[in-house]
C-alpha cells in the first residue's frame, strides 16, 4: 500500500441559486472585475488515502463523495489532484 | 402513545419535543440516544432541531449515519410516523426519508422568527386537525433552510399532495417578502410518498400554548395522536 493524497472540489451544482457566489461576484464586480460571469463557493477537502495505485486512491475518493462528502442532490465534484506522499 | 425524541450531540430542541408531549399532550416519551440502537417501542419518533454534529460538512449529513437512523429508517419503511423538525427535516432529507436538500437561506443571514404557514393538504396524518388553507404562525431558527428539489421531484410532490406547508403572508398569500428564506414554490414542509414522514422547518414544539405566543403547532401533535390511536 502507498499513501496518496487526494484533493477533491465540492461546489453546488450549476442552476442551483449559490447566494455566497452570487455575493462574491457581485463583489467582484463592484471592484471592476467586470469579466466574471459566474462564481461558486464550494468546498476543498485534501484526504490522505492508504491505496495500491493513484487511481484506485482517487476511486476511493469518490464512493466518499458519493456517499458523504457531496450531496448528490445539490452539489458536483471532481477529483482536482492525486500525489504520491512519501 | 409513545413518542421517540431522538438527541443526537448538538440537539437543543429535544427537551422542547420532549416537553410538549408529556406536559401538554399528556402522553409518554423517552429520549433516543443517537448511539442507542433500540426505539423502544416508540410509536412515533420525531427527529428535533439543533446543531447535529455541528452541523460540520452539511446540516445532518453526519448525524444520518449515527446508529439509531438505521432503526428510524426502518421505523419508517414500516410505515411508523416520523416528525423531522428543523434540523429533523435537514437529517431526514440527508437520510433520503424524504427528497430535496435544504440550503443556505437566500439571505445568508441565521432568521429566528416567526412565520407564517399555510397548511396546503389537510389529508395526512400530520394535519388532519387543521383547515384546509388554514393560516399558522409558527417560530423559525435556521440557517440552512431553503427547501430545493429538481424540478421532477417537485412536479411529483405537488401533483400527489405532499407539500404540506408553504410560507405565506398574514393574508394567506403567497410573496416572495413572506418566504423567509427563499425556498423553491415557498415550501415550508412536506411529507414522504407513504406520507408517514413529515419534515418542516419551522418549530411547532415551540408553539404549543398562548404563554410561548402561539399554539398553532400542536394541530400536528393531535393530528398524529387522532390518526395513530386511531
Amino acid at each position: 500500500m502507498s499513501r496518496y493524497r487526494v484533493s477533491v472540489h465540492i461546489v453546488p451544482r450549476k442552476g442551483i441559486l449559490d447566494p455566497q457566489g452570487k455575493a462574491v461576484a457581485d463583489a467582484l464586480h463592484t471592484l471592476g472585475f467586470r469579466d466574471v460571469q459566474d462564481a461558486r463557493i464550494g468546498r476543498h477537502v485534501v484526504l490522505d488515502v492508504a491505496a495500491t495505485t493513484p487511481d484506485a486512491a482517487g476511486e476511493a475518493v469518490r464512493k466518499m463523495c458519493d456517499r458523504l462528502l457531496a450531496n448528490p442532490v445539490t452539489e458536483d465534484y471532481e477529483i482536482a489532484r492525486v500525489e504520491g506522499l512519501p | 402513545m409513545k413518542f421517540g425524541v431522538v438527541t443526537f450531540p448538538g440537539s437543543n430542541c429535544d427537551y422542547d419535543a420532549f416537553r410538549t408531549v408529556v406536559d401538554v399532550l399528556g402522553e409518554h416519551a423517552v429520549y433516543l440516544w443517537h448511539k442507542e440502537h433500540d426505539l423502544q417501542n416508540a410509536d412515533v419518533v420525531i427527529l428535533p432541531g439543533g446543531f447535529s454534529y455541528g452541523d460540520y460538512l452539511r446540516a445532518g449529513a453526519i448525524a444520518r449515519f449515527s446508529p439509531i437512523m438505521q432503526e428510524v429508517a426502518a421505523h419508517a419503511r414500516r410505515g411508523g410516523p416520523v416528525l423531522a423538525v428543523c434540523n429533523g427535516f435537514q437529517i431526514a432529507c440527508e437520510a433520503g426519508l424524504l427528497p430535496g436538500a435544504l440550503l443556505r437561506n437566500a439571505s445568508l443571514s441565521f432568521l429566528g422568527q416567526t412565520v407564517r404557514v399555510r397548511v396546503e393538504n389537510t389529508d395526512t396524518m400530520f394535519t388532519n386537525r387543521y383547515a384546509h388553507g388554514q393560516v399558522l404562525s409558527l417560530p423559525i431558527a435556521h440557517g440552512e433552510g431553503r427547501f430545493t428539489a429538481d424540478d421532477a421531484t417537485l412536479e411529483r410532490l405537488e401533483g400527489e399532495g405532499r407539500v404540506a406547508f408553504r410560507y405565506v403572508n398574514a393574508h394567506g398569500a403567497l410573496d416572495e417578502e413572506s418566504n423567509p428564506n427563499g425556498s423553491v414554490r415557498a415550501i415550508a414542509g412536506i411529507v414522504s410518498a407513504e406520507g408517514n414522514v413529515l419534515g418542516l422547518m419551522p418549530h411547532p414544539e415551540r408553539a404549543v400554548e398562548s404563554l410561548l405566543g402561539s399554539h398553532d403547532g400542536l394541530g400536528i401533535f393531535q393530528s398524529m395522536l387522532a390518526r395513530v390511536s386511531a
